[in-house]
């Protein structure tokens, strides 16, 4: 451990580079997904084509992908950015499928006790769909996040800086303390998003716990009467 | 497009497709260490699925192990492995093991799982076995989930062989590397067009699969859409 500590700037350098590469993917698998599984979960023909569409590239696996990509897309060989596509598609394959049951699983009542209330099709979207799909995409998002944090390791096999690096440079030097500080670097970055990733939940879904925080209420206060509605719609939907 | 017509000459070129290094010699290398592997993997997970899922016991503490397991970055855990047990096949199937327990060991007992407990106890009833329920009930019934396992599993260590190419296994991830140290993209991109080629095929066998024990399980439901993987863990 006195490595660690002689070499804190290094391994701290490649921990902020890892974590930038995972987020990105992560955010970006995640937007996209959403809306795409909103809309697959009304169209089950479309829903079948989507989830085996991502079943085939979540197949892929993922050094050939980071290999591929240059020829594919033109970016240089040792552009990052490889990385981020690659991990982009796989956090896209995982979390469509999550977004489209979690859309799914809405109970068709409380859409339409939405609708009687007068909601807009855009208002009942993100103000009763979104939140009540919520814990399951918070779910989803907490798989993508371990996977792709794991994966982003890949990419130092092809020459992409991250705590990987630790690994390649472990090994070839034949010090195997350089690798284990790699492993357990690895896994405090997993451990850290996914518990940002609850505290988010909490603070966004604070009626998927117990109750609002205080946090949530001081949320719906200052977001007015729309929220609160929502999140009242949201809990009835919760125990149904 | 001198990439493209670079990597297809490579992968049309007939000497390619034979002798050592050959390409049905590292498929056949890569099948080898994916088939070993999970011979190990299926050593532990099934009889420890199997014994979860009849019970129930120790299910919070296999959904923990499987949890902590799937956070460890494989690559560290290869060249990890490499070092303290040197060189040869030992490590890199020590490691690729320790990765296709979880999702083989979470098909298993879920699958068991699956089984509607009503079903069980009318076979209790009709004074079966304990044994007998779970050999002629519960898994012909979780097979579809099990092969969804069993999948998920199988197509990771297929992945992350490619990967232990790197501690100089042989198999298809040795075109990656062995391309890369002679900075000859052409020979990458075909070996990984290969890799991705040998994985598309087996999920398309496995989904086969998957779908014939969902025939055989539920002969009456028709069910539109056979379940694919039971988790979603990382390809490597």
């Amino acid at each position: 451990m006195t490595w660690a500590w002689d070499n804190r700037s290094i391994v701290i350098d490649l921990f902020l580079v890892h974590a930038w590469l995972s987020i990105v993917p992560i955010v970006v698998g995640f937007v996209l997904a959403v809306p795409v599984g909103w809309y697959a979960s009304r169209h089950p023909r479309l829903r079948g084509v989507l989830l085996s569409g991502g079943s085939i590239l979540y197949t892929i696996p993922s050094l050939p992908l980071f290999v591929l990509l240059p020829g594919i897309i033109g970016t240089g060989f040792l552009d990052p950015l490889n990385v981020i596509i690659a991990l982009s598609i796989y956090a896209f394959a995982i979390m469509v499928r999550t977004a489209a049951d979690a859309f799914t699983a809405v109970s068709p009542a409380v859409l339409d006790a939405a609708t009687a209330t007068g909601y807009s099709s855009a208002q009942r979207g993100f103000l009763v769909e979104l939140p009540l799909a919520g814990p399951v995409l918070l779910a989803g998002v907490r798989v993508v996040s371990v996977s792709t944090i794991s994966l982003v390791t890949v990419g130092a096999l092809i020459g992409v800086r991250n705590l990987g690096s630790l690994f390649t440079s472990g090994y070839r030097r034949d010090f195997t303390t350089e690798i284990l500080v790699g492993v357990v670097a690895v896994v405090l970055l997993a451990l850290l998003l996914d518990a940002l990733l609850v505290l988010l939940g909490r603070v966004l879904m604070p009626w998927s716990v117990d109750g609002p925080g205080a946090v949530g209420r001081l949320w719906q206060r200052l977001s007015g009467r729309g929220t609160e509605r929502a999140s009242d719609v949201a809990a009835a939907g919760g125990r149904s | 497009m001198s990439v493209v017509t670079d990597t297809v000459d490579w992968l049309l070129d007939a000497d390619r497709w034979s002798g050592g290094g050959g390409v049905p010699t590292r498929v056949l290398e890569h099948l080898g260490y994916t088939g070993l592997t999970m011979l190990g993997a299926a050593a532990v997970a099934v009889p420890l699925g199997l014994y979860i899922g009849h019970t129930g016991r120790l299910r919070s503490a296999a959904i923990g192990l499987t949890g902590a397991l799937r956070a460890l970055p494989t690559l560290g855990v290869l060249t990890w492995f490499t070092l303290l047990l040197g060189l040869g096949l030992a490590a890199p199937i020590l490691a690729l093991v320790l990765l296709a327990v979880p999702p083989l060991l979470a098909g298993i007992y879920s699958g068991v799982e699956s089984v509607d407990p009503q079903t069980v106890d009318a076979a209790r009833a009709q004074g079966m076995t304990e044994w007998q329920i779970l050999r002629r009930v519960e898994v012909p019934i979780g097979l579809p989930l099990m092969i969804g396992g069993l999948r998920s599993a199988t197509l990771q260590v297929v992945a992350t062989a490619t990967v232990a190419a790197y501690v100089s296994l042989g198999g298809l991830g040795r075109y990656i590397f062995d391309g890369q140290a002679r900075r000859d993209y052409p020979e990458m991109a075909a070996g990984a067009v290969l890799v991705v080629a040998l994985a598309l095929v087996l999920d398309g066998l496995f989904a086969l699969a998957q779908a014939g024990a969902q025939r055989a399980a539920r002969p009456s439901e028709h069910r539109s859409t056979a379940p694919s993987s039971t988790s979603s863990s990382p390809t490597t």
